[in-house]
């Protein structure tokens, strides 16, 4: 197992204005991560999928330890990473990495493509330049910029977003990470583009080991690119499983709305569509109980008074819900 | 080293490209005119040595009665002590230039890596540094500099850095907002993962993307460093009256308006107002041209 | 019977690398009562499509060619305070981001309102107030958060504010901007139900630009397929979905998943769209086209009827 999340709780303090501070003692917080526990085992990808506030981005970037948790904790390789040291998070972070959302904002605009990968291994002193160099080439053709030396010298705004992000994974990869944390890595790629992005994470995985951690709230995108899936609402989550139970036979209510709401690109589909009513709640009051029950039209009374737990209900199928279809 | 890169860039993309400077619109205009004023003035007072007809301080030049209206022989007249008012014209740039030049240095080692680093850091170190900041930036800046110089005396440096001090908050709010909007960029928090110390984060990730917006308030800062540079001689602080200063003038000239020699004050005020324009321009029109827009 | 008409026209971006030709003689019309889903990727020019027809192109664009009738009226040649008043009144406008688009210190009815009264200037306000509060009814919101300020409501809720805004004057035709871009997928349908919806209540014709496929097969009745600032086929949804014409739109119906069925491999399509500053010869598609020959980088191929109601852009389908 690579990767252990237990009870992994983030909340972020609600920033008020000096009026309210002066005025209101008490304290609020915007309850990103509440309660999240999941494991990963070496190889596989798993997708955490949800919409805005579920908590899947900070889930991502408290596995890597880009910020600390409130409370639970994450073991990383036997590392519980709640307990090290900063220069030994440095160290460690060599083993994890971070695909990021936005191909373009994540490149330092003022450097070209070729020495922003060359960074990585320059921060992270490993070998000598010229072994560096070498190791930049290559990874350049491996993920599709080939030849290497029609992109090394480019500046990001020179290149398109598909190749942008063809870049992103170059500077994770170089370092020979075993874990990457892929946050949304292809929502803000073409369309005709992204499964050349897919497929070359699939790729990738075979070839250098790697697992993946795959943020989305793009169940289709997951449902293509992943072993496992954990659906998460307001800082839970609400069913996790392998990728063909989950999809096929989808359990929780919220999980069946999710799927039944994605438009179809075929117009003679006939879908069953279980749309709930009203919006997500505000993650600084989530509701009682179970956090989908004023949406939820299977709802009964025990879900507005006590929270459900993941409950296997096949194997390597959990799902928290007291009734679950 | 990237930073030598962006600086290497914004000289290579002026230069060559001055013709399609006319292209990018009305920012390439102004930049265009901005630089040709500044260019031009700082060429004229290199070669006011070889091109002044007269020495500016000799006096008694010419004939009484002084002051002489602008004439064949004096195209910009002369002062009340005989002095040619072309000469003066072309050597009076030069100290205020020294002073403007020396002061923009001053903010620049000065107040750029304090707000680098202040704002870098966050938290007491921050809120610190700005209250400091603000305070000065509440003065207002030409009363600041006149007591600033009034304790330091005269003499070029010390204009120099009592313009400075007056103008270093203005550099320290604009690096700041900059650095507060670019820490929070994916590239950065990307770079920290791929394990990069707070050092080289500022220096590498932070500072080249900092610099375009310091060029633009340095080439807009020369134009205030000069007017106030002006101010601190016309109140008599800073310069001693040998030296051939567009500030004096303004100081002589004032005295004699009233009786009519207006050339006095005319000709080296106007050198001074277009000074301070072609820097502005200079700086407006830079900051439209070097802020990246994305296009679609 | 078509409510507008857009012949040849060409919309350029005057850039400082060069004239960008973000819309290239397009020809098309929208039908009364019908759904035309215009579709594409970034970069295509369906965007800048939409806001032409309301004459909303953002400096450095310009319309260089071509015409827009509005039931038989050119809207190029009016003059701005005529288009005014066709803005809002019979052509509704709904934009892609509701955050930006609600005045923030506005309630959302004086939105309504001032829309309302600046078009029918004899409507006093308590009128317009009570127009606005029936319209949030419509939209599935409480009618009294008509005294509500635009961040008191979520962006759903703003997004309907939105629609109601575009609907209000009963336009003949309404553009919708990636309605639905900014949104969650659960919200998404809810709005995508409530445009079917209002559809057949306000028998409203309908210009959908967004870059989801998805949504075009669920909401469409036409299709238009626009490519580098061309269109490349037009044609009935489901004609379209069953048997793609155009190399362009085989490529992108293969590379979008659908979760109806899963397992299918995704395709996608090698190379990037091309710079539409110095654009290539002939057909726009062709050096990424796995079907092009010689006369595809030589002519630009131009829209064809191929009958069935259906048009395409492309040499494969010429006749002779």
């Amino acid at each position: 197992m690579l990767l252990e999340v237990n009870d992994l709780k983030k909340y972020f303090p609600v920033q008020k204005s000096f009026l309210d501070r002066l005025l209101t003692a008490k304290e609020e917080f915007v309850r990103a991560v509440d309660g999240v526990s999941f494991s990963l085992e070496r190889g596989e990808i798993l997708g955490l999928v949800g919409e805005s506030g579920s908590g899947k981005t900070t889930t991502g970037r408290l596995c890597i330890g880009l910020i600390l948790p409130t409370s639970g904790n994450i073991i990383y390789d036997g590392v519980d990473l709640s307990v090290i040291k900063e220069e030994d998070m440095r160290r460690l972070r060599r083993r994890m990495q971070l695909i990021f959302q936005d191909p373009t904002a994540a490149l330092n605009p003022r450097i070209r493509v070729g020495d922003a990968i060359l960074d990585a291994l320059r921060f992270q002193e490993i070998g000598t330049p010229t072994e560096r160099r070498q190791r930049v080439e290559e990874i350049l053709e491996r993920v599709g910029l080939s030849p290497w030396s029609n992109f090394f010298d480019r500046y990001p705004h020179q290149l398109s977003g598909g190749q942008r992000q063809r870049v992103v994974f170059a500077r994770a990869l170089v370092l020979n990470p075993e874990l990457v944390v892929a946050d949304e890595p292809v929502a803000m790629v073409d369309v005709s583009v992204r499964a050349q992005i897919l497929e070359l994470m699939r790729a990738l995985r075979k070839e250098y080991n790697l697992t993946y951690l795959y943020i989305t709230h793009d169940l289709a995108t997951a449902e293509y690119v992943c072993d496992r899936i954990a659906i998460m609402y307001l800082g839970k989550i609400f069913e996790i499983g392998g990728k063909e139970q989950v999809f096929r036979h989808p359990r929780h209510p919220y999980t069946l709305s999710l799927i039944s709401a994605i438009p179809v690109p075929d117009p003679t589909a006939k879908l069953e569509r279980l749309i709930p009513r009203g919006e997500i709640p505000s993650p600084i009051n989530p509701p009682s109980g179970c956090r989908f029950h004023p949406r939820c039209p299977f709802a009964q009374e025990i879900c507005a008074e006590e929270e459900p737990r993941l409950e296997e209900i096949e194997e390597n199928h959990r799902v928290a819900c007291y009734f679950p279809r | 080293m990237a930073g030598g890169e962006s600086r290497g860039r914004i000289v290579v993309q002026l230069f060559p490209r001055i013709a399609s400077l006319r292209k990018r619109g009305l920012a390439g205009w102004t930049t265009l005119v901005g630089s040709v004023i500044v260019v031009t003035i700082i060429a004229m007072t290199l070669v006011a040595p070889w091109i002044s007809p007269h020495d500016p301080s000799a006096i008694g030049v010419g004939k009484p009665p002084y002051p002489s209206p602008p004439s064949a022989d004096f195209p910009l007249g002369t002062n009340h002590l005989g002095m040619d008012m072309l000469s003066r014209v072309f050597w009076g740039g030069s100290t205020m230039l020294q002073v403007a030049i020396i002061s923009v240095i001053v903010c620049l080692v000065v107040g750029v890596p304090i707000a680098l680093l202040a704002s870098y850091a966050g938290g007491m170190l921050d809120k610190a540094t700005s209250l400091v900041m603000d305070s000065i930036y509440a003065f207002p800046g030409l009363v600041l500099a006149i007591a600033i110089a009034a304790m330091l005396g005269p003499g070029v440096v010390n204009m120099a850095l009592s313009i400075g001090v007056v103008y270093i908050p203005s550099y320290f709010r604009v690096v700041r907002s900059q650095v507060l909007s670019i820490k929070e960029l994916p590239y950065v928090e990307a770079a920290r993962t791929i394990g990069a110390r707070s050092r080289s984060i500022l220096f590498r990730y932070i500072l080249p993307n900092v610099v375009p917006s310091v060029v633009v308030i340095a080439t807009i800062n020369f134009a205030d460093a000069i007017l106030t540079a002006a101010g601190l001689t016309f109140v008599g602080l800073g310069l001693s009256v040998g030296i051939p200063d567009w500030g004096w003038d303004l100081t002589w000239g004032r005295q004699y308006l009233t009786t009519g020699s207006w050339w006095i004050i005319a000709f080296p005020g106007l050198m001074i107002v277009l000074l301070a324009l072609g820097f502005t321009l200079l700086g407006e029109g830079l900051s439209e041209l070097l802020n990246p827009r994305l296009e679609e | 019977m078509s409510v507008v008409d857009i012949e040849s026209l060409s919309i350029h971006y005057l850039m400082r690398r060069g004239n960008i030709r973000a819309v290239d003689d397009v020809t098309l019309s929208v039908r009364k009562g019908e759904t035309l889903g215009v579709v594409g990727e970034s970069g295509c020019g369906k965007s800048t499509l939409g806001l032409a027809l309301i004459r909303l192109i953002p400096y450095p664009g310009s319309v260089v060619g071509g015409r827009v009738l509005l039931d038989g009226t050119d809207l190029r040649s009016l003059p701005e305070k005529e288009m005014r008043q066709i803005r809002g009144k019979r052509i509704g406008f709904i934009f892609q981001d509701p955050m930006t688009s609600l005045n923030p210190v506005k309630k959302i009815g004086d939105h309504f309102i001032e829309l309302i009264r600046t078009h029918e200037k004899r409507v006093d306000k308590a009128e317009a107030l009570d127009r606005a509060s029936r319209m949030l009814e419509t939209l599935g919101i409480l009618p009294e958060r008509v005294n509500d300020y635009p961040h008191q409501f979520s962006g759903g809720m703003r997004q309907r504010v939105m629609i109601g805004l575009a609907l209000a004057l009963n336009p003949e035709f309404v553009i919708a901007d990636e309605p639905t871009t900014s949104l969650d997928v659960i919200v998404e349908a809810q709005i995508l139900e409530l445009l079917k919806r209002l559809k057949e209540a306000f028998n409203i014709t309908l210009m959908l630009i967004t870059h989801n496929i998805g949504i075009i097969a669920q909401t469409a009745d036409r299709v238009a397929v626009m490519y580098a600032g061309r269109l490349a086929e037009l044609g009935p949804s489901l004609r379209l979905f069953a048997d793609p014409l155009h190399p362009y739109t085989q490529a992108l119906l293969s590379a979008v998943p659908n979760v109806a069925k899963p397992g299918r491999v995704l395709s996608w399509i090698p190379g990037a769209p091309p710079d539409l500053a110095s654009p290539p010869p002939g057909c726009l598609y062709n050096p990424r086209c796995p079907h092009a020959f010689d006369r595809c980088p030589r002519e630009v191929p131009r829209l064809v009827d191929v009958g069935e109601g259906r048009s395409v852009a492309c040499f494969l389908h010429y006749k002779g």
